[in-house]
């Protein structure tokens, strides 16, 4: 009897959470299509090359507001390598498109709250950059760039 | 209801009507792009309806199975290591869409998870299991290693971050 009570409360939380998240779910993915037809993937490799920090700050930038797969990230992240951007750059990219949510941030606010997302968001754009940086030293330090 | 329950559900209804009123604006200007764009939302969201199923289906078992105490125990305030591990391992090991993921982090929270352990969830999930052949493929087998071990490591390292300055600007 307990047993069946607890399983009915459950399925009755459960109901009023999916309820409140399926606006916020619904609206994202408007915003998402929105924005992605709006801007489309028209970054070329002419946008860098402007230098490793200013290209990284570039890349982290793309890879915040893009929204997608992320396996999208590695196909432009491979153009841009054979475009001649440096790979710095690119892992930032790629490392921000996964980490940095600028339009999942109204969601990440309603549901986590407005500081959390804000910071989180603040942090794992610097920790991208400094990922970038770190990954490709490491990888010249050891001889294997 | 408690206030956080309320000033969600009610900011998730007006962020849907204000996204909706931007179809709108932007469709009396440019009706094409609206069609384009809706096209585009059907395509997910067909995409995205088995992975709410999935999501409906964990925060049940997570509302069902999950109490408060076990919550705090393994992703609480003192749960140490173990916390650190079951974050970055749950992060590395989530599938799906981030949004998704949200709603569970968000119960979890009220139960007592982490805020550090949230963030680290959220930043481990860079590391996608299912893709590193394709980052292998386009990057090199040495380089992905090497972006997978600093992500992890910032995902720690963001986790705290993330929790001491929440928590400065709270007290």
């Amino acid at each position: 009897m307990q047993a069946n009570d607890h399983i009915k409360d459950s399925l009755r939380k459960t109901i009023k959470t999916f309820f409140n998240v399926l606006p916020i779910i619904v609206g994202m993915l408007l915003l998402t299509s929105l924005l992605v037809t709006v801007f489309p993937e028209q970054i070329s490799a002419g946008l860098f090359g402007n230098g490793d920090i200013l290209d990284t700050l570039l890349g982290a930038s793309i890879g915040s507001i893009a929204a997608g797969h992320p396996l999208a990230s590695y196909l432009l992240g491979g153009e841009l390598l054979g475009g001649g951007v440096s790979l710095i750059a690119v892992t930032a990219l790629v490392v921000t498109w996964v980490t940095v949510g600028i339009v999942q941030l109204p969601a990440e606010s309603l549901l986590l709250g407005t500081r959390f997302a804000v910071y989180r968001n603040i942090i794992s754009f610097i920790a991208a950059i400094s990922i970038a940086f770190l990954t490709v030293y490491t990888l010249r330090f050891f001889g294997l760039n | 209801m408690p206030k956080q329950q309320v000033k969600s559900s009610r900011g998730g209804w007006l962020f849907l009507a204000l996204t909706l009123l931007a179809y709108m604006l932007l469709g009396l200007s440019n009706p094409e792009v609206i069609v384009k764009a809706l096209t585009f939302f059907t395509h997910v969201m067909a995409q995205v309806l088995p992975m709410l199923g999935l999501v409906f289906l964990l925060l049940f078992i997570a509302n069902l199975l999950l109490e408060p105490k076990r919550i705090k125990r393994y992703l609480g305030k003192e749960s140490g290591i173990k916390g650190w591990v079951t974050a970055v391992l749950g992060g590395i090991l989530s599938v799906g869409a981030i949004y998704a993921w949200y709603a569970m982090l968000s119960e979890l929270k009220k139960k007592g998870m982490r805020t550090a352990l949230i963030a680290t969830f959220l930043y481990s999930r860079a590391v996608k299991l299912p893709l590193l052949p394709l980052m292998v493929h386009y990057f090199g087998a040495i380089y992905t290693l090497v972006l997978c071990l600093y992500l992890i490591i910032f995902s720690v390292v963001s986790g705290i971050l993330v929790e001491k300055l929440t928590k400065q600007k709270t007290e």
